[in-house]
């Protein structure tokens, strides 16, 4: 009734190739991004520290996920790594270049998770499916020894892990523990958005499209003219990119401060699932995704406080860990394309309504 | 040239310096070697039969070694009734998974089965932590009848140590894959597991039960990781950090090739032995740590050659 493209009449080419061509699309995006502005003003610090910043910086590092594995169909476990790759380079420009702005190093910090991606993507060419999920767990492993046994990238600290400076930008810091966490979600969205933006354009590009082919058949696309070369090291270039800056974002918004298990294979796992539970080649998956997957393990730590049962906490941390395996396999049961997939029956059944056929 | 030196010449002049150093290193290789095997051996029996990568083989292994020490320690159970037990519980798991998670998920793509058993890893996980506790334990070695204590072999003006309880080890997995071979071999239902391996729709148009095989093969995953996990569980400790390590027998898996077993046993020993003799001899170039990358990079490096592994099938594809 109210959701219905009838009427909505495209005059320009312009128009058509619109990201969001429908009006409500566009009515509704504005809505949630003015929502998201007024969290701050409305939300407590533990919400914002603890759920709204790392569940935009984990959808950034799935839509880098997405990117390799929903769009290209290259399987990796070493999304973790590269996150670490992008938080130890931008710690190492942060020392190296102190007045160049935080900002700029972050986003420059993706061109060196960009370039490991590349390196380690060089297999992609000749080993497909599982057997290349493998050989990313190559990339995974060396690179977390390379991040303890290189003291060079930690600038030779005693503890081995990386303290994030205070920095500022137009005098206000954002980064540092005097930063304060509306201003750092600020920053982060303010990137989110961007970043998502043009991250949908590469995929609605020519480079997307390739990227495409590849994943729905190599061989008939490189028969039609794409170099697998090309496509699948940009692929593993650009997800790296979104890990890498997704990384910097995670250790100098979020953390503070960064040690080598922040990028553990856990977190590999981790980003993988949001990408899985979301929805393989979805972008709006990519950020429903890292909202479940991140939200899950506070919601049922917090269940039985709110229950008002008194268990311990360690029983209450194996529990969750349990739930949250067990929900996981009973959503891939469920629904296995995601989360994205509910989404589309949901606008399909909206465009219909309130007649149950369109 | 320094470096070269130390590449090329130095380690072999300490090889030749103290060769009881290098067999005992070769030893020590060979045991984690086919303790990697063992696991890998648990991955390839199940990806054979259902073409599921199942990543929880590594926290199958754990999870039976902690139900058995558990059963014996905790709830006072003896030693031999504690592993028939232990047998059973991982068989009522295989029914469980084949029944709950496998049968709705069957003809979904590869990447959804693997977030599955990474799920069902995680759900293990929990589980062994709430029933059987989080802390490591040791492994009930003496109550299982297995022998302790280490022999000295003097030889080349040196000695090397072989622990008794690995070469219990190594007769045990000798006899266990001997086992399973026959019973491939020579069985009814070992010929129905090789047909389902083969082709599942042909085997189930001669009237093999898929859900019957998959419980089967489940379940004997099951006894491999049981296995497993006491030779594990009586090196070092019973923990979840065994988890980790049962990464590394992927890097097995992409050396032997998915779905053969001589694979998975021969490049279980090539990681063993060449991750304890690259670590002792080339480590300290890289400054040591380096076993825990080096199977995954010989692996990488290995693939780029031979995509299909050591003994796997050559995929052939076309459009």
């Amino acid at each position: 009734m109210f959701y219905r493209e009838a009427g909505q009449f495209k005059t320009s080419y312009k128009a058509d190739q619109a990201i969001f061509p429908i009006l409500q699309d566009r009515v509704g995006l504005g809505l949630i991004i003015v929502a998201a502005l007024l969290v701050p003003l409305f939300g407590s610090d533990f919400l914002i520290n603890s759920f709204m910043i790392p569940f935009l910086i984990f959808a950034l590092a799935s839509i880098g996920l997405n990117i390799l594995t929903g769009y290209c169909g290259q399987l990796s476990l070493g999304t973790g790594a590269f996150m670490g790759v992008g938080a130890y380079s931008c710690y190492k420009l942060a020392t190296i270049f102190p007045d160049v702005n935080i900002l700029i190093h972050i986003l420059l910090s993706g061109f060196f998770a960009a370039g490991i991606g590349c390196v380690f993507g060089l297999p992609s060419l000749r080993i497909k499916g599982l057997y290349l999920a493998i050989t990313t767990l190559a990339a995974q492993f060396f690179l977390e020894w390379c991040f303890i046994r290189i003291p060079w990238l930690y600038n030779y600290n005693d503890s081995g892990a990386i303290e994030v400076p205070t920095r500022t930008l137009l005098s206000v810091p954002i980064t540092g523990p005097s930063a304060t966490p509306s201003v750092r979600y600020y920053v982060i969205l303010a990137m989110i958005i961007g970043l998502t933006w043009i991250a949908s354009n590469i995929i609605r590009g020519r480079i997307g499209r390739s990227w495409m082919m590849i994943r729905d058949m190599d061989i008939a696309a490189e028969l039609m003219g794409i170099k697998p070369l090309n496509a699948k090291l940009s692929a593993f270039a650009v997800s790296s990119y979104f890990c890498g800056v997704a990384g910097a974002l995670m250790v100098f918004m979020w953390l503070g401060a960064a040690e080598v298990e922040s990028f553990s294979i856990n977190v590999s796992f981790q980003v993988l699932f949001m990408v899985i539970i979301g929805g393989m080649g979805s972008l709006i998956g990519c950020f429903l995704g890292a909202a479940f997957i991140f939200g899950l393990p506070i919601f049922v730590r917090a269940l039985p406080e709110m229950m008002g049962l008194a268990v311990n906490a360690s029983t209450v941390d194996h529990i969750s860990r349990m739930v949250i395996g067990a929900l996981i396999i009973f959503f891939l049961i469920v629904e296995p394309h995601g989360f994205a997939r509910l989404w589309q029956i949901v606008k399909e059944k909206l465009r219909n309504w309130p007649f149950p056929y369109g | 040239m320094g470096l070269l030196n130390e590449i090329f010449i130095e380690p072999f002049i300490l090889i030749a310096d103290i060769p009881d150093l290098f067999i005992q290193t070769l030893w020590e290789g060979f045991v984690s070697g086919i303790l990697y095997a063992l696991i890998a051996l648990g991955f390839v029996l199940i990806f054979k039969a259902s073409g599921v990568f199942n990543f929880a083989q590594g926290i199958m292994v754990v999870f039976a070694a902690l139900a058995l020490v558990s059963l014996h320690t905790k709830f006072g159970v003896p030693a031999w009734i504690a592993l028939i037990l232990a047998v059973a519980i991982m068989g009522l798991l295989a029914m469980g998974i084949e029944r709950i998670v496998l049968r709705p998920l069957v003809g979904q793509p590869d990447a959804i089965l693997l977030m599955a058993t990474i799920g069902l890893t995680l759900f293990l996980q929990g589980a062994g932590e709430t029933i059987f506790g989080g802390e490591p334990q040791s492994m009930i070695t003496e109550e299982l009848g297995l022998p302790t204590g280490a022999t000295d072999w003097h030889v080349l003006g040196g000695r090397v140590t072989f622990q008794h309880l690995d070469v219990a080890a190594i007769i045990i997995a000798g006899l266990m894959v001997a086992g399973l071979a026959l019973f491939f071999s020579k069985t009814r239902i070992g010929r129905a597991l090789r047909a389902v391996a083969d082709d599942h729709q042909a085997a189930l148009s001669v009237g093999i039960s898929l859900n019957q095989i998959w419980v089967i093969v489940w379940f004997a995953a099951g006894i491999v990781a049981l296995v497993t996990g006491i030779m594990w569980g009586a090196r070092s400790d019973v923990s979840f950090a065994l988890e980790v390590i049962a990464l590394k027998a992927l890097a097995v898996l992409i050396l032997g090739g998915f779905t053969s077993i001589p694979g998975a046993i021969v490049g279980g020993l090539i990681i063993g032995i060449g991750e304890k003799v690259f670590e002792v001899y080339w480590g300290g170039i890289f400054g040591g740590g380096v076993e825990a990358w080096f199977a995954y990079v010989l692996a990488l490096i290995f693939l780029l050659f031979r995509p299909q592994g050591l003994f796997g099938e050559k995929i052939i594809e076309r459009v």
